[in-house]
């Protein structure tokens, strides 16, 4: 009994602050919510814009679904990777930025991560269903899809709220991680074929007389997986092979208990060490 | 009334790490390595204690002593090193009234966050809503980002959302200060509602007639150990008188003095029941404020006038000898005059003696001294809880023998 009206009310809290993080992010800006549109809608046109035309990224058309369109192969990358970056950057700010209510209220402090990166993810909901209705209007029949979709959506989150609760606490105690996971970030993206095709990484690499399968290796990085993932259900409209979600089913749910079992471990010195 | 306790506090220690340099950063804990430049502060040591159900329980201490880390352990929000804190119900804590409320939002939008953040449903605070509104006196103004709300609206609004968790157990920490005349009135009204509901109320604070009135039982903190734990009066009276028996003998270098000089004043003596020199005496004890004086010539007709101030500057009283008509034709050489006071009403405080001579005229003063002396009164009898002095006043009510 007990249990079950804490549970309620732990999730109307969640509910409460998710609404308080999406209140405040647009609060006073003339254009409010369409910015957030806006913002991937530019980050698109550029990356485009240099990739596809300064650049010349190649892209061979889709082998199932035929389709030959470079701006929306980026986004089916582009989109989960700013869910990722946006939601694990705001997490680690999270913490001291509520340093006065951890230290004058009681409440879970998982939640402000959970809020945080609940209030990304209603952005992605609302970008991917833009999306989807763009692929329709270019002739790929997603909707079928959206079931896949939705599981590959789930597994990002465990694997984002993971990495949010983990570096959110650390900053409290290195205010260093912040900087850091920055320029981590940023070659990241690098590493991850969001705005190339994976196919551009050769399957091996001789360096120093070893011959090295590049290709497997580039892809132990979870976020190539789940970029690939996204894109098999969306733009190639098949299924992602069953060792991709085996191998992001495994590391997103680690990652969220060991995010889990960090977090529960180091929150408890949190409201006397901020 | 059950006697099962509310707030059981069993053993508690709680630590602190303060960092030498405080330098959060991956540099500073590589370079220091494994052995870490910390040192230790136990803010709490082995405090025990039980809050009875039902009870408005104080603490007591001075700043620093550890009693909103004691606060903190209770209401969860900190953990301690040692011992364990138990509370039998909903605990809501009024530690900083306010504390989730985002500057953007409006108070309506708020008053929601706040309510969930301190356990309250969504149900019970849209039912609740009206309520906590017009308790905190805000009208329309509940539809405007809180930043535009005066401090004390802003508290009277954290307060109003707090007070309506309907808590088994409150903790309120200080934070009743702030607010208006009117709003401490309902404050106080709502705590008396909360008492009568069978609440428990734990209450820190340094308004020690508060502390006095509103508690049954009271615990004082002393750097971390519990040093006493007792009926709220006996405490009250007992931290009272020892928090000021440190007392120097005299503020001289403090005052200030003026005049002309030709009569002084050496020394004002304040004289307690004994007849020695006293820094310290009890409400009701018989006194004497004794003026040593040296002329160093013949004076006419000499005034001497005491005044006793209170620390906020109240005056209390200004006894000269020209109103009793008690001034020589002349005095000189050297000698004392005496006030006696018997018995001396003042209650519970610290007061400062303020000695003049004048001329009968009293527009030349030959020497003002200015907070020459400061004494304390501590509680003796009429034992009264208000205002600086008693009138000695008896009570004749029905029912009450007044021999007794
Ligand atoms: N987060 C913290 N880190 C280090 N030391 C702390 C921390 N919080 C409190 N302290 C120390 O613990 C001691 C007790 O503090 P606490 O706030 O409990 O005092 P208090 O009795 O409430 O005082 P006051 O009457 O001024 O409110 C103080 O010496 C304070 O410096
Ligand atoms: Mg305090």
């Amino acid at each position: 009994m007990t249990t079950l009206t804490e549970y309620r009310s732990t999730s109307e809290l969640l509910g409460n602050l998710t609404l308080r993080e999406l209140r405040s992010k647009y609060k006073r800006s003339a254009l409010g919510w369409a910015w957030s549109l806006l913002n991937p809608l530019a980050t698109l046109l550029i990356f485009s814009l240099v990739f596809r035309f300064f650049m010349r990224v190649q892209l061979p058309p889709s082998e199932t679904s035929g389709l030959q369109n470079y701006a929306l192969f980026l986004s089916c990358g582009l989109l989960p990777w700013n869910y990722f970056t946006n939601s694990v950057s705001g997490s680690i700010g999270t913490l001291v930025g509520n340093a006065n209510l951890i230290k004058k209220t009681y409440f879970p402090r998982e939640l402000l991560v959970f809020s945080n990166v609940a209030s990304w993810n209603v952005s992605l909901l609302i970008e991917m269903g833009i999306l989807l209705l763009v692929f329709l209007a270019f002739g790929n029949m997603v909707l079928p899809w959206i079931p896949a979709l939705l599981v590959l959506i789930v597994l990002l989150t465990l694997f984002v709220a993971g990495l949010s609760l983990i570096f959110s606490v650390l900053n409290v105690f290195f205010r260093d991680v912040q900087h850091l996971v920055g320029i981590v970030f940023q070659a990241w993206l690098y590493l991850t074929p969001v705005i190339y095709p994976i196919t551009l990484i050769p399957e091996s690499h001789v360096l120093f007389g070893v011959d090295l399968p590049l290709r497997r290796i580039w892809e132990l990085n979870p976020m190539a997986r789940f970029v690939g993932a996204f894109r098999d259900v969306l733009y190639d409209l098949r299924w992602p092979e069953l060792n991709d979600i085996g191998y992001l089913a495994l590391v997103s749910v680690a990652t969220f208990f060991i995010g889990l079992t960090v977090f529960n471990r180091l929150s408890g010195r949190l409201a006397e060490e901020l | 009334m059950s006697t099962r306790p509310a707030v059981v506090v069993d053993d508690v220690s709680k630590r602190f790490r303060l960092y030498r340099e405080r330098n959060q950063s991956l540099k500073a804990a590589l370079m220091r390595g494994r052995r870490a430049v910390v040192e230790e502060f136990w803010a709490l040591q082995d405090v025990s204690f039980e809050v009875p159900e039902g009870s408005t329980f104080g603490l007591v201490g001075e700043n620093g002593s550890g009693k909103s880390t004691l606060m903190k352990c209770m209401a969860r929000i900190l953990q301690p090193d040692r011992g364990s804190v138990r509370v039998n119900g909903k605990v809501s804590a009024l530690l900083e009234l306010g504390a989730g409320f985002h500057p953007e939002l409006s108070g309506r939008e708020n008053v929601f966050l706040n309510g969930s953040i301190l356990g309250l449903g969504q149900k019970e605070l849209a039912a609740k809503f009206d309520e906590i509104v017009e308790f905190a006196g805000l009208g329309q103004f509940i539809d405007q980002p809180v930043k535009n709300y005066s401090n004390g609206m802003y508290v009277r609004l954290g307060f109003s959302v707090a007070i309506n968790v309907d808590p088994d157990v409150l903790l309120v920490d200080e934070v009743l200060a702030v607010g208006d005349e009117a709003f401490q009135r309902k404050c106080n009204e709502k705590f008396a509602d909360l008492k009568a509901a069978g609440k428990t109320i734990v209450l820190v604070s340094h308004n020690l007639s508060a502390v006095h009135n509103l508690c049954d039982r009271a615990a004082w903190l002393e750097h971390g150990v519990l040093k006493m734990i007792a009926p709220a009066r006996q405490i009250v009276d007992e931290y009272m008188s020892t928090v000021q028996i440190d007392r120097v003998e005299d503020v001289e270098t403090g005052g200030n003095r003026w005049g002309s000089g030709e009569g002084r004043i050496e020394k004002v003596e304040l004289l307690g029941p004994s007849g020695e020199p006293a820094s310290k005496v009890r409400t009701g004890d018989p006194v004497t404020i004794r003026i040593h004086y040296c002329m160093d010539e013949p004076i006419p007709r000499p005034v001497f006038g005491l005044a006793i101030h209170t620390l906020d500057g109240t005056h209390v009283t200004g006894p000269n000898t020209r109103d009793t008509e008690s001034v020589p034709d002349k005095l000189e050489g050297e000698g004392h005059v005496d006030l006696r006071i018997d018995p001396i009403r003042l209650l519970p405080g610290t007061y400062d003696i303020t000695a003049s001579l004048y001329d009968y005229a009293c527009l030349h003063p030959y020497d003002f001294r200015h907070h020459v002396l400061r004494f304390d009164v501590d509680p003796g009898e009429p034992h009264e809880s208000y205002g600086v002095v008693s009138l000695g006043g008896s009570w004749r009510v029905p029912g009450v023998d007044p021999a007794a």
